[in-house]
């Protein structure tokens, strides 16, 4: 187990190095001065040169061989390129050309309320998703099963951020049931504590607290959940359709198990490994879902904060937090590929 | 493998066999009706609603649908039913006219990403398939580089580098979805490669090019088709998600995306504004993953 993750966490090296060298050389590969295509044509002169002095745009790009015949062989590494690396190696991403704030800390900062809608929107997914997918699998070809196909369908046709537009315009702006925007009222005091509002209020006990953030919570994540949610409902199904077929389930039945006992113990326990997989990889669509979504709900997190740094040129926002969400992504992958051992004994990593 | 074995003996095409499972199949029709619905109207917008969907015109201003509006209410203002079915924007222009228009861009847009993808897509895969090795290597380490972004989050950074623009859009929404087409493909050369009618080809003095093009790349064709079908639909959504992000198509366009963000900032006065664009994107997106399942029903040789 432990070699296997060894090697696993080995093998993303090339990929990440893979990820760091687009990253690099999308802005420096098309024609024109880079600092002009990253701030756009409308910037003044000063902000081209801060960003210019920042990535070191006047420098060579990989290797510095005229620095290097003379001032020795280190200027060789003198490059945009190997500062690049080394500066993303230990997450420092430059400064915000507007607001100067270090674009590290302002992802740090932010990463909680992403995450946190993140995680719930995956709740969601899995709390539904799966009985649901069960439920169609074990009503095969009935009506209720056409149903849920149909819904699972639509889940995915969604666009996330209108659907977060509705959601507001029916719950907060008809119903007057759930806040429409931020992550907690303005009358709370925020907690000190981990920036997982709902982790730090049940912490320390203010349930008051976590009520209002779960309030919050639920309609950005019901929108970034929802093609999550199709798509476990989807693999749930075809997956139980899978396990429900084989000799074992036939066996267990005819030793006169309940049919309870049959479909939670040996048919669902089985069908849940590619379910888990697919939970893993739709955290991808999360994390995007939740960069569209944010914007909508004004939720503070790294997607907002990425919509603005667009909306104003500020591309060391936009490069910094697509590299640490690419990041993010990956470990998770990770994770998940790793927590198969635990759910599936008979995986052997060797 | 390719399920033409029963059928040829009847004179029968494996496509018209799928073809006629695909039309028996209620959801496969009804996507493929809601496709046909759509293609038709972005073709014919400019019969179905004449005018410049750009025009502003002033004296029309934020005018409810006219469709769901009470008899008193058309009276006062002295419209028909028939006006402005859909509503118009503060800008004075007539909803359904945008929304008719903006399926012109989505669709072609959208396709044209996924053709270029295809392509792209299915060399990569046929060359690291066919090649193997350090080649194989290479394609691999591409297509995970590509996968490490989640979602639309690829595009986003290039067409922050590239220009806020619908061209950019389309670029990048293309290298976003190489990889999945590089994995299908990839994977079918890696199996049938080795499978014996490749390897007696091979005895019989067939060069790569002929393997590839006649024996290869028409028995991976429709896992091909079934992801083409699906991805457009992806393709619409990301085109109307980087519109909404003010990183594809530019306002006043009549896209999608770009009038669900119009009516965003006064969705509370207006919701028609965003109401529209959206159920046009959720319904062209649902008839191709309708079509798309469908298809990959009909072309499951397990069910024949």
């Amino acid at each position: 187990m432990f070699a296997y993750a060894t090697r696993r966490l080995l093998g993303l090296i090339p990929v990440l190095f893979g990820v760091s060298l687009l990253v690099f050389m999308i802005p420096r590969l098309v024609p024109g001065d880079p600092a002009t295509i990253m701030l756009g044509e409308r910037s003044s002169e000063a902000h081209r040169e801060r960003l210019r002095e920042e990535l070191g745009l006047n420098r060579p790009l990989f290797l510095d061989f005229q620095g290097a015949t003379e001032r020795g062989v280190g200027a060789l590494f003198d490059t945009q390129y190997f500062e690049f690396m080394g500066d993303i190696l230990v997450l420092e991403f430059g400064r915000s050309i507007y607001s100067f704030i270090q674009v590290r800390d302002g992802l740090f900062q932010r990463f909680p309320a992403t995450f946190e809608l993140a995680l719930m929107a995956m709740l969601l997914a899995v709390i539904f998703g799966i009985p649901l997918g069960v439920i169609a699998a074990l009503r095969r070809g009935t009506f209720i099963d056409t149903g849920v196909t149909i819904i699972a369908l639509a889940g995915v046709s969604f666009p996330v951020f209108w659907l977060g537009i509705i959601f507001i315009y029916i719950f907060a702006v008809n119903l007057g049931w759930l806040p429409s925007s931020g992550r907690i009222s303005v009358t709370s005091a925020i907690p000190p504590g981990t920036g997982f509002y709902v982790l730090d209020g049940m912490l320390q006990g203010r349930w008051e607290f976590v009520v209002d953030a779960l309030r919050h919570l639920i309609m950005p994540a019901l929108a970034v959940g929802t093609i999550p949610l199709a798509i476990v409902v989807r693999m749930t199904r075809s997956s139980m359709l899978e396990v429900l077929g084989q000799d074992y389930i036939r066996t267990a039945s005819a030793k006169g198990l309940s049919r309870r006992n049959v479909t939670v113990k040996h048919a669902l326990r089985n069908a849940l490994l590619p379910v888990i997989t697919i939970i893993g990889l739709s955290f991808g669509s999360l994390l995007s879902g939740a960069i569209l979504t944010e914007t909508v709900f004004s939720w503070p997190g790294i997607g907002r904060w990425i919509y603005q740094a667009i909306a104003s040129r500020d591309y060391p926002i936009i490069q910094g937090g697509v590299l640490f969400v690419a990041l993010v992504f990956v470990l998770v992958n990770l994770i998940v590929d790793l927590s198969y051992s635990i759910i599936d004994p008979r995986i052997q990593y060797s | 493998m390719n399920g033409t074995s029963a059928p040829a003996a009847h004179g029968t095409s494996l496509g018209r066999d799928v073809l006629k499972r695909l039309l028996r199949h209620p959801t496969g029709l009804t996507g493929l009706a809601i496709i046909v619905l759509f293609i038709l109207s972005a073709v014919f917008a400019p019969v179905i609603r004449p005018g410049d969907p750009l025009r502003t015109t002033l004296a029309t201003r934020n005018i409810p649908p006219t469709l769901i509006m009470n008899s008193a209410d058309l009276e006062r203002r002295g419209l028909s039913r028939g006006d402005f079915p859909l509503g118009t924007d503060a800008q004075g222009r007539d909803l359904l006219r945008r929304v008719l228009y903006g399926g012109r861009i989505s669709l072609r847009v959208g396709l044209i990403a996924v053709l270029i993808a295809m392509s792209i897509g299915t060399i990569l895969g046929l060359i690291g398939g066919y090649a193997g090795g350090r080649v194989d290597m290479f394609v691999v380490w591409l297509v995970d580089i590509l996968l490490a972004f989640p979602g639309i989050l690829l595009a986003i950074s290039i067409v922050a580098v590239l220009g806020p623009s619908l061209t950019n859009a389309l670029i990048a929404i293309s290298i976003t979805q190489v990889p999945i087409y590089t994995r299908i493909v990839r994977s079918a050369t890696l199996a049938l490669r080795q499978s014996e009618y490749v390897q007696a080809a091979r005895a019989l003095g067939s060069g790569a090019p002929r393997i590839i093009f006649g024996h290869i790349l028409p028995n991976s064709l429709s896992p091909l088709l079934v992801q083409l079908t699906m991805s457009t639909g992806t393709a619409i959504l990301d085109v109307a998600a980087l519109g909404f992000l003010g990183l594809g198509a530019q306002p006043p366009a009549a896209e999608w995306g770009v009038m669900i963000a119009d009516g965003y900032n006064r969705f509370r006065e207006a919701p028609w504004l965003s109401i529209a664009p959206g159920l046009a994107i959720f319904l062209s997106v649902i008839g191709f993953n309708l079509l798309g399942d469908a298809a990959r029903d009909a072309l499951d040789p397990r069910l024949n």
